[in-house]
């Protein structure tokens, strides 16, 4: 059997703290057959059970670093969804 | 390495900075309280996304370097904390005060807006919490609007970012 014909794109999201205990995991990853960026990947976390409990736009850092929800997501990308800081 | 779950050494910090051409020396120590909310609060267990923490730490100690003449030490303790244990310390070290205490308030409050570390807060009867920016994100607490507070303030705080590296 041939692979899929469209190229997909997957990359790897990380949950901590309240987001983890809501949504019941810290880490899925997630495959797109098309290009897309940190809000698509949020949509599909709204998907999942408990997911509809993420606020509209949760702070987001990519391959650690803080980005916008407008970001283009690569192959083999870390997302990490971050719940209000509490550092101190 | 920034994050430590051993108890964090202040005058280890002091020395690992100071010299003889700085002679001003601020020290933060962000300790852990017993109160909160009116609440009495026996314990906190922080947690933390650690390979960012130690990204985003050396990224606001660098800055801070660059924009005052000074040598900053910086450390964060994860894992349970007792009533008065430091959870951070920041040492800022330069040749006069005011530079040390400028860039050690910058490290403290850019640490708080910047680096991912969260706490949970254990009340003395029983019931545990998670420490968000108004509490609404809370477990056990099903049917609260969403903390939408917070989701307000990531595009802010990426666009203040990328402004003040230009």
């Amino acid at each position: 059997m041939p692979g899929p014909a469209t190229p997909t794109l997957t990359v790897r999201v990380l949950l901590f703290a309240s987001y983890a205990d809501t949504l019941g995991f810290d880490s899925v990853q997630l495959s797109f057959d098309r290009p897309a960026t940190v809000s698509d990947a949020l949509e599909r976390l709204r998907a999942l059970p408990g997911g509809q409990r993420l606020p509209p736009k949760p702070m987001c850092a990519l391959n650690l670093t803080h980005v916008r929800p407008d970001t283009r997501l690569s192959g083999g990308d870390e997302l990490a969804v971050l719940p209000p800081l509490a550092g101190g | 390495m920034y994050l430590t779950h051993e108890a964090i050494d202040l005058g280890r910090l002091v020395a690992s900075v100071q010299s003889a051409a700085r002679g001003g020396v601020a020290c933060f120590l962000g300790t852990v309280r017993n109160h909160h909310g009116g609440r009495e609060v026996l314990c906190l267990e922080y947690s933390a996304y650690a390979p960012m923490v130690e990204a985003e730490c050396a990224r606001i100690t660098a800055e801070a370097e660059a924009r005052w003449e000074v040598a900053i030490a910086l450390r964060h303790r994860i894992g349970r904390l007792d009533i008065g244990d430091a959870a951070v310390v920041v040492v800022a070290a330069s040749a006069h005060r005011e530079e040390a205490f400028v860039a050690c308030r910058y490290v403290i409050e850019e640490l708080k807006r910047r680096v991912p570390i969260w706490k949970r807060e254990v009340f003395a009867d029983g019931s545990v919490q998670w420490v968000g920016e108004a509490g609404k994100w809370v477990s056990g607490e099903a049917g609260r609007p969403a903390n939408t507070d917070a989701g307000d303030t990531a595009p802010e705080l990426v666009g203040r970012m990328e402004a003040e590296s230009q």
